[in-house]
């Protein structure tokens, strides 16, 4: 919403400069967005009268002027205009002048001859042919306006307006209108709003409207009033210079007066307005009502419009004549011909307005403000307004008589004013005399302890409304801020929180960085995932209204979305990358609308020498931390997703906690990221489920360790936990710990065999350990090794890998 | 004899005291104190001495083993820490070479913001309050006092799941303070940060999915006034005691009165620059009371209880904090960004 000023001080005075009166109103409520002046830009050009002209001794085409620009002495001007002859009133860009769009002019020389200054067009002072209809495009700007030579253009062509924009929120339409800002303008700088009443003289011959015109409402819901004036000998003609300027000072291109008493009115009262071609209205009928299926409309933009039963529409006797409240039709458009018009104030429902200009696709400056619900009791004053200015104008002359369709009555609105409520809601002290005279100043009426709500104020219906009036005059910055009181409560993080912050600590720690990314996705991503087809993970929530394709489908698995970052790492040649997320998927639920959405951990990281064991290693630090004991890695070779022999299932606590491995070759291809790329998810839920509880302290061994090394040799494809469960179960009391530090195949171990060496801990908790008893618990676990793996010792002597310190 | 100890002490204490290298002392001591050595070699001599003679010999004797075992040690100590100095010259190590690199990962900016906020929250006896992502629009509108019709609603805005309209992407967290209103006993202290989903194409400042803090405070007595100072203490936690807030009126359908909550622009300090755009302010929140309709739609006596809420989008604050001039760089995790903070 553009605001001028100078209409504002039509319904209030308001002297401060603009820097305050911005300042005061953001404040107040009417959030100011900008603020300028018409005729910004403009400096230094004066109203000239040309004097004397030649033309130019080098040139066929050029002049040269005499201007009187006010000075003792008169300018020489060259120009090149053809449209210039002597005493004609000019405007002048003199020595070191500036043009809208920061043109400077300074004195020259044009083929020899010195030009002091320039003669201007309407285009170059930032005007056309809608400011100033009698003047041409393509020449000087001959002014017939009443001015002097020297005279400041802008105060000549009245540019010394300010211009404010405002940011108007939704509950507030009335502020879409002089009249409405006039009132919040008045209330917020203590001065007078003068509400004025537009008097219409008619013709007072016999003829009225009802000779004319008759008007039916079909759908009381959608359209609950309906208005109309009628006026006849219709003159089409461009508007005085006055009302030009104050459309184009709100952002609104001057057409004809018609046209512009239309848009005047809408600016002014906040009303949209519409004017018909009365010969064009069929059957002398206005009917207000649905569309009917398969009818069609040609919108005043030239557009044919098909029309569902969704959408209201002003009809005559026939067929479709506009849409209401969005578009008028071209086919009883204003038209240099036109007689006699119909004046429509009408008020329709905001949200079948708006859904029919989103259903058209034209939002319309009407249809915006008819959206947001405006006032019932708007319409009579807007039209008579309109006729008003129709005989300020001479534009026509008014038809006796209006008619006004009240299909459903506005009801009156009243709210109980509380001043203890509004004060303890507020925490304030201010008295009832206080909130009275404020709320009065905008409108509502007092009745005992009613306030009548003004009919423009749709957004008022609690004591909590009449509070934000009473503060926001006040001003929210005056009221003094205090600290809740209330009983101590204790703040800290939920449990599944601190599990959570923990986990991600952990994943910091060791060189990860964090991630987010988006919780949708594309369904292709199930297939370069290589998610089976009858994967019950391609079971997602489906948005119906997607940003595209790619964002379509709410996602089941994480493993998409850290292949998208790293692949988009990898097109970026980062040759390290480690990862981490906390990523929710969202999974439908059987009997319920809603869906389950569990966390799971996802890590992804390729180069820098990152393999299998290096992420393990990373994952079992996690675990262990996170108390998850009891761990069972076991070889998945059915995960699609990833290489067949590096892949691992984690389990705990009976069940299936996360997957780790080798991204399956195919996979990499489909991403673009190198074979070498490992990643593994667990399943956060799942991992709280079965958390250990806290460690209670368990005393220091007072005797020492005896640490035995064995090395066996044995079928290569026997798992190595298998063997450790093996040893820990044959180890009996003294074995404390085993740890595998070495696994070899090749020379000298035969084809399909390998050898395991474990670091074995032996310990007693009450003696020192004999060489007898170490000896006869290796023995037992060479025995059961043998027995239950066919292994044999192996004696090679070979330098051993250290796996684990 | 005593003239041949004698002249063994000489010689003996002036090769020990020159001796130059440990090794080259042990082998002096073999050769004047050990037990085939010189020394010993002498006194195997004293049976040749006369009975009176041989204790004077023998006191002689002791008296100058002594001397030389002293001297050996004396010398020895010195030979010990000269070695050890010419060690640690040769040990001496490049300090200024770097160290070998640990890598310590990084936390996303959004949820550093993120957790900055829920830790001053903490700190203020609030507790953090989830909830689903995927919501009903009974929860993410109508009982935030949201009516059928509202433009929040349309599917040009919001994500739906049905045709229906009735399952949708919460568009703001405030969905959560419902169910909390609903479920949780008074008083209530929860802010309810999370993601939020519109219908924005991406690009420099928009992004479908995004991220909101918001906080809510039901309880007796509680006031627009309470609602100013503790997001005054939110602000000057966030960006230091100095920081001046401009609470101006605005409109939200959930509170009332509503208000947006200014920080004077950190770049200029209010005169107007590039970064507040001229304004010398920059919005930060948006707040106010709970609207009596959502506290009464949840069971909530609104003459006894009372409360305000607010939000802030979290990507501001972050982008705000480091400077941040593109949205997209949030989710596109190139880790040379994320490596920044």
């Amino acid at each position: 919403m553009n605001l001028s000023r100078e209409w504002l001080s039509d319904y209030t005075k308001i002297t401060v400069s603009d820097k305050e009166f911005c300042d005061g109103m953001t404040m107040s409520g009417s959030k100011v967005e900008g603020c300028g002046r018409t005729g910004e830009g403009i400096r230094n050009v004066v109203a000239g009268k040309v004097t004397f002209m030649n033309p130019h001794p080098d040139s066929d085409h050029l002049w040269v002027c005499k201007v009187d620009v006010g000075q003792s002495r008169e300018l020489t001007i060259v120009t090149g205009a053809q449209n210039v002859s002597v005493n004609d009133l000019v405007p002048v860009a003199l020595d070191g002048s500036t043009l809208p769009g920061g043109t400077e002019i300074h004195t020259g020389r044009l083929r020899g001859v010195v030009s002091e200054g320039m003669l201007c067009s309407l285009g170059e002072l930032g005007l056309d042919t809608h400011d100033y209809p009698y003047a041409i495009e393509d020449g000087i700007f001959i002014m017939r306006e009443p001015c002097e030579p020297g005279q400041d253009i802008r105060e000549v062509l009245g540019l010394t307006d300010s211009v404010v924009e405002f940011e108007i929120t939704n509950n507030r339409p009335d502020c879409l209108s002089v009249i409405g800002l006039a009132r919040e303008a008045a209330a917020t700088f203590g001065a007078e709003f003068t509400a004025r009443e537009p008097v219409v003289h008619g013709c007072g011959d016999s003829d009225r409207i009802e000779n004319y015109l008759s008007i039916e409402i079909r759908d009381p819901a959608l359209c609950p009033r309906y208005t109309a004036r009628m006026v006849k000998n219709i003159r089409i003609e461009p508007s005085p210079a006055w009302l030009r300027r104050r459309l184009r000072a709100s952002g609104i291109r001057p057409i004809n007066n018609i046209v512009d008493i239309t848009n005047y009115v809408m600016q002014e009262y906040g009303q949209p307005m519409h004017a018909f071609d009365y010969s064009c209205v069929g059957g002398s009928r206005i009917v207000v009502r649905r569309a009917e299926n398969g009818e069609s409309l040609m919108t005043l933009d030239g557009n044919n419009r098909n029309l569902t039963e969704n959408m209201l529409v002003i009809a005559d006797a026939e067929k479709p004549i506009g849409v209401a409240g969005v578009m008028g039709g071209g086919n009883s458009e204003i038209v240099d011909e036109t007689r006699t018009i119909v004046f429509e104030s009408a008020n329709f429902n905001g949200t079948s307005i708006r859904k029919t200009a989103i259903a058209l696709g034209m939002r319309t400056d009407a249809s915006s403000k008819f959206e947001k619900g405006l006032d019932p009791e708007g319409t009579v004053p807007a039209v008579q307004r309109a006729c008003e200015l129709v005989e300020l104008l001479n534009a026509g002359d008014v038809i006796d008589g209006m008619i006004d369709v009240v299909a459903a009555p506005a009801k009156e609105k009243t709210v109980m004013l509380e001043p203890e409520r509004i004060n303890a809601l507020l925490g304030t002290r201010f008295t009832r005399e206080y909130m009275v005279a404020v709320l009065e100043k905008l409108g509502f009426v007092m009745r005992g302890d009613e306030v009548v709500v003004p009919s423009w104020r749709s957004d008022i219906e609690h004591y909590a409304d009449l509070a934000e009036e009473v503060a926001r005059f006040y001003g929210y910055d005056v009221i003094e801020p205090t600290m809740f009181r209330g009983e101590t409560a204790q703040g800290g993080w939920s449990e599944k929180q601190a599990f959570e912050n923990r986990v991600t600590s952990l994943c910091r720690a060791m060189g990860f960085n964090e991630i987010l990314t988006y919780s949708f996705g594309s369904r292709s991503a199930w297939d370069k995932i290589r998610l089976p087809g009858d994967s019950p993970l391609r079971n997602a929530l489906v948005i119906q209204n997607p940003l595209g394709e790619d964002r379509s489908v709410m996602r089941t698995t994480p493993m998409p979305s850290m292949m998208d970052v790293l692949a988009t790492n990898a097109a970026r040649r980062s040759p390290v990358v480690r990862f981490y997320e906390m990523a929710t998927v969202y999974l439908p639920r059987e009997n319920d609308r809603l869906a389950d959405e569990p966390v799971w951990l996802t890590l992804g990281a390729y180069g820098g020498g990152v393999d299998f064991f290096r992420l393990k290693g990373c994952v079992e630090a996690i675990l262990r931390d996170m108390r998850i004991e009891n761990v069972r890695w076991e070889a998945d070779e059915n995960n699609p997703s990833f290489h067949p022999g590096r892949c691992a299932a984690i389990r705990a606590g009976g069940r299936l906690i996360g997957t780790l491995g080798q991204v399956h070759p195919l996979v990499c291809d489909a991403y673009g990221v190198e074979a070498g790329t490992y990643y593994a998810q667990l399943d956060i839920p799942a991992m709280r489920a079965i958390q250990s509880p806290e460690k209670t302290f368990v005393p220091l061994p007072r005797f020492p360790a005896v640490e035995r090394d064995i090395a066996i040799v044995c079928a290569a494809d026997i798992p190595v936990a298998a063997l450790e469960d093996t040893i820990t179960a044959a180890g009996g009391p003294y074995l404390e710990s085993v740890a595998l530090f070495d696994v070899y195949t090749g020379e000298p171990i035969p084809a399909g065999q390998k050898s395991a060496a474990f670091s074995l801990t032996l310990r007693a908790a009450d003696q020192t350990l004999t060489e007898e008893h170490a000896a006869g618990t290796v023995n037992a676990i060479l025995a059961a090794l043998a027995e239950q793996h066919g292994a044999v010792s192996d004696s090679t002597p070979r330098q051993r890998r250290i796996l684990k310190t | 004899m005593e003239e041949k100890l004698r002249q063994l002490r000489e010689e003996s204490l002036q090769a020990i005291r020159s001796a130059d290298a440990l090794d080259a002392l042990d082998a002096l001591r073999v050769k004047y104190l050990g037990k085939k050595g010189e020394l010993t070699a002498v006194l195997k001599q004293m049976g040749t001495l006369s009975a009176e003679a041989r204790p004077v010999m023998g006191q002689l004797a002791n008296q100058i083993r002594e001397e030389l075992t002293e001297a050996v040690e004396t010398a020895r100590a010195s030979l010990s820490e000269k070695a050890l100095e010419l060690r640690l010259a040769a040990e001496k190590t490049d300090v200024t070479m770097p160290g070998l690199p640990v890598r310590i990962g990084r936390r996303h900016p959004l949820n550093k913001v993120i957790g900055e906020a829920k830790e001053i929250f903490i700190g203020m006896g609030f507790t953090i309050a989830e909830g689903p992502e995927v919501e009903l629009s009974d929860y993410n509108f109508t009982r935030l006092n949201t009516a059928e019709g509202h433009p929040a609603r349309d599917r040009q805005d919001t994500f739906y799941f049905d045709d229906d309209d009735e399952v949708l992407l919460r568009t703001q967290t405030s969905p959560v303070q419902v169910r909390v209103m609903e479920t949780q006993p008074l008083p209530i202290r929860i802010i309810s940060p999370g993601r939020v989903y519109r219908k924005d194409e991406v690009d420099a400042t928009h992004s479908p999915m995004f991220h909101q803090i918001e906080g809510l405070v039901v309880d007796e007595g509680i006031t627009f006034a309470d609602l100013k100072g503790t997001l005054n203490e939110l602000v000057r936690r966030l960006y230091g005691p100095d920081t001046k807030t401009r609470f101006r009126p605005h409109h939200f359908p959930f509170t009332e009165p509503s208000c947006e909550v200014d920080v004077q622009c950190f770049e200029c300090g209010g005169r107007g620059c590039r970064v507040c755009k001229g304004e010398g302010w920059i919005e930060l929140l948006g707040a106010g009371m709970v609207h009596p309709r959502v506290l009464e739609g949840c069971g909530i006596d609104t003459r006894k209880y009372s409360g305000f809420a607010f939000g802030v989008g979290a990507e501001r604050m972050a982008m705000f904090r480091f400077g941040i001039s593109d949205l997209r760089l949030m989710f596109e995790n190139d880790t040379r960004f994320l490596e920044q903070f």
